[in-house]
């Protein structure tokens, strides 16, 4: 493997890193607050995909960009809303149970719509962009994925950490009691949170799709489950961890097929998956779990 | 008209009757204390009162209005303010956050300030470790953020849920001068105690309760000089007495 190469493949995979960062952090923030695994939010992350091809067809791209990500957050938001309040005082099962069932239901929705056909992604012209750095070629949107990831995930830690919000949203995560108390609204912090989530995950299936080019209505499924490893293995909860397992799982995925292992590069993940879970549950980032009370 | 009146409240856990219809009243500016054995109901009553639970029947009428089945935050607004027993601080906020939380619904930043100053000033040990994590503070440390942190929503009503549980006896005298101290400057209070005669010593009056039943009230004198309540929640004192 040539020096360029291998630049060219640390690219590649710092730019599938941050789009499964964008994702992952979703699942991180809705386990963090409702200590619920969103199985359905790889499917939003598909269905931002569809949008996205829908919206392109009508309008430009400064256009689309919006709409998609308005339409995943009112999604996000809505599934909250119908499957996952109605049981914020059932036991955890069921919200889970609940969920997987939002997770078949969207995908078969898309398939009943859009057919199970691979649908081609529009191309955002700006993204596609090819740049010449000396020996290595690559398009822009493998150069903006990393920088955007970064600065989404600092603006969220600081909403997090310094805002009042994001005061609340910390104390939601550890008692709800106590929280309403306070006179916050649980469900306003919840909804906020899937918005945030969302959009994430609108972003993140922006940058994955320009890549991939083709949506199905089981896209998200894989891209979804490699997320969720990547929320585990920094320590789920944690919003830099989320960022850092994104990275770790999109660098090597990337390398495992440049090297022609491509047919592990799935096994491999949960490989990861298994390590940490035996060596260190907590995640890289992660603190103790504490049970809610 | 008194501040807070109780008709006849009933609360239910599922087949539970926690309340089987009780009522009482607290005028306002006194201390008026809740005693009663485990599992009274005590700690359900202040939770119905703050609406984290909803009342099966009864009434709850505040300055005049009828507060029954509103939501915590709605309560909250209106002045009405527990805190919770077991302290039930948010042990990863920073205590400084953890006051500052105590005033989420309020806009007004000087007067919040103003009363942050004053909270700092009723405990400088809060103020000596407001960045520290609320988690990380001692049992006597949190009873008294779980306090200051009441005070930020600027109670009209503060209702507090066992105060002095776990906490050493020094520790325990300092609290309730406080609470003595924070009534002086015209707070309302409602206390649950398990330290029965401390309580009734500070409280105006008090009412008994029984497996969700009030069975005796009075003023506090009256009720500690009761031979009943002396015999069931003083008791230790008068049998050692009465061996000797
Ligand atoms: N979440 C709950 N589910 C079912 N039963 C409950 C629940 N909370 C309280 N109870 C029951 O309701 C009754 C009253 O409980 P409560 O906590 O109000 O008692 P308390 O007077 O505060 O007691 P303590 O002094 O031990 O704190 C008890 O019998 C208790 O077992
Ligand atoms: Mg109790």
């Amino acid at each position: 493997m040539s020096f360029s190469t291998f630049i060219q493949h640390c690219l590649t995979g710092i730019s599938l890193g941050g789009a499964y960062a964008l994702i992952s952090i979703g699942y991180t923030l809705v386990y963090g607050i409702l200590l619920l695994i969103n199985f359905a939010h790889a499917d939003i992350f598909m269905m931002a995909g569809y949008f996205m091809i829908f919206a392109m067809a009508s309008f430009p791209w400064q256009v689309a960009i919006p709409i998609v990500i308005l339409a995943t957050v009112v999604l996000g938001v809505v599934i909250e809303r119908v499957a996952y309040k109605p049981l914020r005082n059932a036991p955890r099962m069921s919200v889970m149970i609940s969920a997987i069932g939002v997770s078949y239901l969207l995908q078969n929705l898309a398939t009943y719509l859009f057919s199970a056909l691979p649908q081609g992604y529009p191309t955002i012209p700006p993204l596609k962009k090819v740049i010449q750095l000396g020996s290595v070629t690559t398009s822009l949107v493998t150069l903006i994925t990393p920088v955007l990831t970064i600065l989404l995930v600092i603006l969220l830690m600081l909403l997090v950490r310094h805002s009042k919000f994001g005061m609340a949203m910390r104390a939601v995560s550890k008692d709800f009691e106590t929280s309403q108390l306070m006179g916050i609204k649980i469900n306003r912090v919840v909804s906020y949170t899937f918005a945030i989530g969302s959009a994430l995950a609108a972003i993140g299936s922006i940058l994955y799709f320009t890549d991939r080019m083709s949506v199905t209505p089981f896209s998200g499924t894989m891209p979804g489950l490699k997320c969720f490893v990547a929320a585990v293995l920094g320590g789920i909860g944690s919003i830099p961890g989320a960022m850092i397992g994104g990275f770790i799982i999109g660098i090597t995925e990337t390398f495992l097929v440049a090297f022609g292992y491509s047919t592990y590069s799935d096994a491999v993940t949960f490989l990861f998956l298994i390590i940490i879970l035996i060596v260190r549950p907590t995640g890289l980032l992660g603190e103790e779990l504490t049970e809610k009370v | 008209m008194s501040l807070l009146e109780i008709q006849d409240l009933r609360v239910n856990y599922g087949g539970i009757k926690a309340l089987k219809g009780i009522s009482f009243t607290v005028e306002e500016g006194e201390i008026v204390t809740l005693i009663g054995s485990n599992g009274a109901g005590k700690s359900t009553t202040l939770k119905a009162i703050s609406g984290l639970l909803k009342p099966a029947a009864g009434k709850i009428m505040y300055g005049g209005r009828d507060i029954t089945g509103l939501d915590a935050q709605q309560t909250v607004d209106q002045g009405v303010v527990l805190v919770p027993e077991g302290r039930k601080i948010f042990p990863n906020l920073t205590v400084l956050e953890n006051l500052k939380i105590g005033a989420y619904l309020r806009s007004d930043k000087g007067k919040i300030q103003q009363d942050l100053e004053r909270v700092y000033d009723l405990f400088p040990r809060l103020k000596e470790r407001s960045w520290q994590k609320g988690g990380t503070l001692s049992g006597g440390e949190q009873q008294m953020l779980a306090v200051g942190r009441a005070l930020m929503a600027r109670p009209r009503l503060l209702m507090m849920d066992e105060p002095s549980l776990g906490l050493a006896p020094l520790v325990v005298q300092d609290i309730f001068k406080i609470i003595g101290e924070i009534n002086a400057t015209g707070t309302t209070v409602l206390l649950i105690e398990q330290n029965a005669s401390a309580a009734l010593k500070l409280a105006r009056r008090g009412y008994v309760m029984v497996t969700g039943e009030i069975n005796l009230e009075g003023s506090g004198s009256d009720l500690l000089a009761n031979p009943s309540v002396q015999e069931a929640y003083l008791g230790s004192q008068s049998r050692r007495h009465a061996r000797l």
